[in-house]
């Protein structure tokens, strides 16, 4: 109860400041609305306007705060003005039409998860060999920390043309777009978990003259459950962003990406912020969604009480 | 080929060094031990810290190997005795795995050795009684008290047919009430199984409640001081430790610890 409450303190407190700062935000745009409408503004001129300060104008325009908040195009749409965008375009809008978010989420949705689990195969193997060999571990593991240094929107435009050029295209780019980004937590998160078991434990193993892969079977991969679990809540988030960057450089017609992308250039910004809110619940459902399987998966393994 | 197994030792150490190289030069963690175990005995080793009890222990469970001398066990080398998986090593914690329930803990060795699945079942039938520990197979480690753990443990290195038991100190983290209980219970469980039994200890009145054979050792090098063999007879009521000859054993016990060891460094 008392979480709940903190939980809503801080919502609204957020969405109030969120309303406070459309006022200052909108207050120009919404003047020279007015103004044309034939409403007296202060100064009544909108170049005299411009070289004001927006609080100023807010001061001496205080009608006008209302109607910072019911733009048609604002510079920051009020949060009610993005919740009803939300609600049109999810649950009024049948999902099959180009203007759902339900479809656009579904096509990010879809490459996301191909993505994760790119990522996710290879962030294990990859960890297996780094624990298990030296070699691998001195030559892979710089290399995959230098792959994150690269701004994946950099390097997403670059993926998708040369997998165009060989006849790839549609979900396989931004899936791999997507495993780039979300194999590196998980081969952080498995390389610690893997070699979690400490030297007693190895100790162990020894005295019954265990093999290698009874070593790894039976004592460090269930040993690193909890670290793949925490790695994979960051992987999935990563691959989302992989997906949206995705579908940023392609003129992609479907996805978030393509919705944030299309909002950008026709000033929609209240598209643009359904979007990201979009882009934002979905991670947390999926972020959501591994946190119950980790739940009941430790608790199978009496891993947790 | 009847006089040589009985002459021959279970494990039989000469000159055994081993040396290690650290940053600080080497250390010698033990010198010339000349020591021999015969089948049966209970023999435990005590010293002050880094006098290379351990350090011998593991060297006859071959995950330490000496840089000197010759060690062998049950005849062979101790890394072949390993492969034979010739003992059952218990260390200071108990290590069992929290995602096992304790009859799967006690099944990994056999797991790993191959033992069939109803045989397995058998065995840890068995052990889990020896230990006491009846009724707790499906129990996971947290739900068990830290001494329960620890016979859980020992369980499971009696769980295979290893004629020798190592243990590393393993009633160390327990209190003083609960590894009373569980010597007393280690003797009786040594009378059942006749295993012999490597044991190491800080603790006076333990290594002289439990032992055939306490080996006295002192650090900087590494080296064994003084072999008593226990005059104590074999039933061990608790209450000998208020007995003439076990307080005797055990002044010669710490006698023997002040000669090796000089406390005012």
């Amino acid at each position: 109860m008392k979480q709940i409450i903190a939980v809503f303190t801080v919502v609204a407190v957020i969405v109030l400041f969120w309303y406070v700062a459309c006022v200052p935000m909108n207050i120009k745009g919404v003047l020279t609305e007015l103004e044309r409408g034939g409403a007296e503004v202060q100064p009544p001129t909108a170049s005299a306007r411009r070289d004001l300060g927006e609080f100023g104008l807010v001061l001496d325009n205080s009608f006008a705060i209302p109607a910072a908040w019911e733009q048609g195009k604002p510079r920051l749409p009020s949060p009610h003005q993005v919740a009803i965008e939300l609600w049109d375009t999810t649950v009024l809008k049948k999902i099959n039409s180009k203007r759902s978010l339900v479809f656009h989420g579904w096509v990010t949705l879809s490459a996301t998860m191909l993505g994760f689990v790119i990522g996710t195969g290879l962030g294990v193997l990859l960890a297996v060999g780094i624990v298990h060999s030296r070699v691998m571990d001195l030559s892979v593991m710089p290399w995959a920390i230098v792959s994150q240094t690269i701004p994946i929107i950099a390097l997403a435009p670059m993926i998708i043309v040369v997998l165009y050029s060989v006849g790839v295209q549609g979900i396989i780019p931004k899936a791999i777009i997507s495993a780039y980004l979300s194999f590196f937590p998980v081969v952080v998160g498995m390389v610690k978990g893997l070699r979690s078991p400490d030297a007693m434990q190895l100790d162990l193993l020894r005295t019954y003259n265990a093999s290698q892969s009874q070593g790894f079977w039976k004592l460090r991969l269930p040993a690193s459950m909890p670290y793949l679990f925490t790695s994979l809540k960051i992987g999935i988030a990563a691959s989302l962003v992989g997906a949206i960057v995705g579908e940023l450089p392609t003129g992609a017609v479907a996805g978030l990406g393509a919705r944030l992308l299309a909002g950008s250039y026709y000033g929609q910004t209240v598209q643009i912020w359904s979007a990201l809110f979009a882009a934002a619940i979905l991670a947390a459902c999926m972020v959501g969604l591994l946190g119950l399987i980790e739940r009941s998966v430790l608790k199978r393994m009496g891993m947790a009480q | 080929m009847t006089t040589e197994s009985t002459t021959q030792h279970v494990i039989e150490a000469r000159q055994l060094d081993l040396t290690f190289q650290t940053n600080d030069g080497p250390v010698h963690a033990l010198k010339d031990v000349n020591l021999t175990i015969d089948k049966g005995e209970f023999v435990s080793f005590i010293g002050p810290s880094g006098c290379g009890k351990t350090t011998f222990l593991r060297c006859i469970a071959a995950l330490e190997t000496q840089t000197g001398g010759s060690l062998t066990v049950n005849g062979m080398t101790a890394d072949e005795a390993r492969r034979n998986r010739a003992y059952g090593y218990v260390f200071q914690a108990a290590g069992l795995y929290p995602w096992r329930t304790i009859a799967k803990n006690i099944k990994l060795p056999l797991e790993i050795m191959g033992y069939s699945a109803s045989e397995q079942e058998e065995r840890v039938r068995k052990v889990l009684e020896l230990v006491d520990l009846e009724g707790f197979g499906g129990k996971f480690p947290w739900q068990l008290s830290g001494g329960m753990q620890q016979r859980a443990s020992i369980a499971r290195a009696l769980a295979f047919d290893a004629d020798i038991l190592l243990m590393d100190e393993p009633f160390g983290a327990l209190d003083e009430i609960v590894r009373d209980h569980l010597n007393e219970q280690l003797l009786a469980l040594w009378a059942r199984t006749e295993k012999t039994i490597g044991f190491v200890t800080h603790s006076i009145p333990e290594a002289v409640y439990l032992s055939t054979k306490i080996v006295v050792m002192s650090p900087r090098p590494g080296r064994i001081t003084d072999v008593i063999d226990s005059p104590l007879p074999k039933e061990r009521p608790l209450d000998i430790r208020d007995t003439s000859e076990f307080i005797e054993v055990a002044h010669r016990v710490r006698d023997g610890l002040r000669a090796g060891h000089s406390y005012d460094d």
